[in-house]
């Protein structure tokens, strides 16, 4: 409910929701534009086939729960879930199993929960989180990155190959495993870091390197949102550092072993994540202090999963770790209020 | 009657009947209630939410949901029945951990039977047998219904709760063999021998199969699941 002021002093705030969102999709098209640059029509069929599934299950979810459809799908929250969600498939993920994991997002992450600005958990990665325990081998399947032109697979394709329809490609030779997936299982297996990076399509070569890339453009709409005052600084800045440290403490102890903070810093999940997951304005921790604790909490997480977990990738399983403890965060970290003594009920 | 009820130093046997009987007022026993308690509106895996360690640990198909179903139904009837029959012989103060020797005692003898008759259905429920022990829905029947209620009705009760507890075992693992392995009944010949052999049923042809439901995460959100249909029935019941 936002009321309306008519003396001159006043400005109207244009943040509703629908602005923030539309502001999110706006930044997030650069990343997409270097993803789809790099692996093909697929990642751009993997949006839209996840904003059609979100819009269609929130739309009976709304139905079903009897709240007005139209205002909460213009809202475009769902489209902003679907979106993020989708730029954590590899490209030709058959279209059910995307389907099963926006079902999970959209369904039971969010509507069960009561819909937009109730759910403790962010709807992207819960949806995220269970394919990548349901289907690792199709979630592992990311095309060798070629440039736009000369991709394996066109429009048509692709399509045939989303929906299944007479055309299996010969995975073993058209993917790639993504730079943390090398660091990862080259490091279990004891080869020496140095040879990894050598043996890696991404990581020998700079200008192959997809990944970096693409986060370096995530970067850039992250800065968008900032300048934009979309999100605040605390929690990027606080993730990106405590994400920096640990990198940083445990390459210098030992090179061999430990990946560079630039691989960390520039792979998988990591500047999408900094900037448009773990910022959520609804799973995220509110306070100031809490943000920082927040952000640098997801960073520390994302450095022990990537090095010591059994994924390659950590973000997901980062903010969802995070946003349990978000209450009590924001409980203990409540900023003093003007004219009370700053007290916490222990 | 002899008066010994003056004398309050020396309890004596009859002393203990008078309190008994007074504490026992004779009301007529509702056979249909406790049946319907048990299996549905008193629920021990979806109303008392008891038990719940098991039932989301072993209930990744329908054989192993079954298997610990039964035992726990064998279980909580004995043991209804073993503290009903001695209740007026237990001092309160002491009745915990005589419940907890009963109760550990009959899982013991569960445990040792399985291993003879089903070798193979005890290999795979593995440490969730002995764990029936500190089941809390047979501890809490014990306390809350059998060391209060006459032989038959606690008997019963025990059967109800164990035949409900199983039900919610035995669907919920059918829920989760389904959706993460497109089957039921798979490996039924662990339970019931070589003639179970083909009695598994592929209901999907060519299903991959959802992991998720078979990892513990699938096992709380088809619990949720199962518990909002139950609200859901007893709405519509509610209503009519």
């Amino acid at each position: 409910m936002q009321f309306k002021t008519n003396t001159s002093p006043f400005f109207n705030s244009s943040n509703n929701v629908n602005g923030v969102m539309l502001q999110v999709l706006l930044a997030l098209i650069p990343g997409t534009l270097v993803m789809m640059y790099f692996f093909g029509w697929g990642i751009l069929f993997n949006i839209i086939l996840s904003m059609f599934f979100a819009i269609t299950l929130e739309a009976i979810a709304l139905v079903l729960r009897k709240r007005p459809v139209m205002v909460f799908l213009g809202d475009l929250s769902a489209l902003v879930t679907a979106w993020l969600f989708a730029l954590t498939l590899p490209p030709l993920l058959p279209w059910w199993i995307l389907l099963v994991g926006i079902f999970f997002a959209i369904i039971i992450a969010k509507q069960l929960y009561g819909g937009l600005g109730y759910n403790p958990f962010n709807p992207a990665m819960v949806g995220f989180a269970v394919l990548i325990i349901s289907f690792p081998l199709e979630m592992g399947l990311w095309l060798e990155a070629g440039s736009f032109v000369d991709q394996s697979y066109g429009f048509i394709d692709s399509l045939k190959i989303i929906f299944g329809m007479n055309i299996a490609p010969d995975w073993d030779a058209v993917t790639m495993a993504t730079p943390l997936d090398s660091v990862k299982t080259g490091l279990l297996t004891g080869v020496d870091y140095n040879e990894i990076i050598q043996k890696s399509h991404y990581l020998s070569n700079t200008l192959n390197n997809t990944w970096m890339w693409s986060n370096i453009a995530f970067i850039a709409g992250g800065v968008w949102l900032l300048y934009k005052k979309i999100i605040h600084w605390q929690i990027p800045v606080a993730l990106l550092l405590s994400l920096l440290f640990f990198s940083l403490i445990f390459y210098l102890y030992s090179p061999q072993e430990y990946a560079t903070p630039l691989v960390q810093m520039l792979s998988g999940a990591t500047m999408l994540g900094a900037f448009f997951i773990a910022t959520d304005p609804v799973s995220a921790s509110t306070t100031p202090t809490g943000k920082l604790i927040y952000g640098a909490s997801i960073g520390a997480f994302v450095y022990i999963i990537r090095v010591w977990g059994s994924y390659p990738d950590a973000m997901a399983f980062s903010v969802l770790i995070m946003n349990m403890a978000v209450p009590m965060i924001d409980y203990y970290t409540q900023p003093r209020v003007l004219g009370h003594k700053q007290k916490v009920d222990l | 009657m002899p008066n010994s009820t003056s004398n309050t130093a020396t309890v004596s046997q009859s002393t203990l009947d008078n309190i008994a009987v007074i504490e026992e007022p004779k009301v007529t026993i509702d056979y249909k209630k406790i049946t319907l308690d048990g299996l549905w509106h008193n629920n021990p895996g979806l109303i008392q939410l008891l038990g719940l360690c098991p039932l989301l640990a072993v209930t990744g198909n329908v054989i192993n949901g079954l298997g610990l179903g039964l035992a726990t139904l064998v279980t909580l009837t004995i043991s209804n029945f073993a503290i009903s029959a001695s209740r007026r012989w237990v001092r309160s103060e002491i009745r915990i951990p005589y419940y907890v020797l009963v109760i550990a005692s009959i899982v013991t003898m569960i445990e040792m039977i399985m291993h003879a008759v089903t070798p193979e259905l005890h290999s795979v429920l593995g440490i969730f047998i002995p764990l029936i022990v500190t089941n809390c829905v047979i501890i809490g029947r014990a306390e809350a219904f059998a060391s209060k209620n006459e032989l038959a009705p606690a008997t019963l009760d025990g059967f109800m709760m164990g035949l409900g507890f199983t039900i919610v075992l035995v669907t919920l693992g059918a829920m989760r063999e389904l959706i993460g392995s497109g089957s039921l009944l798979s490996d039924a010949s662990v339970m019931f021998g070589s003639i179970a052999d083909n009695w598994t049923i592929q209901v999907f042809d060519n299903y991959q199969g959802l992991l998720l439901a078979i990892l513990p995460p699938g096992a709380f959100i088809g619990m949720g699941f199962l518990i909002a249909l139950k609200n859901i029935v007893d709405k519509k019941i509610a209503r009519k």
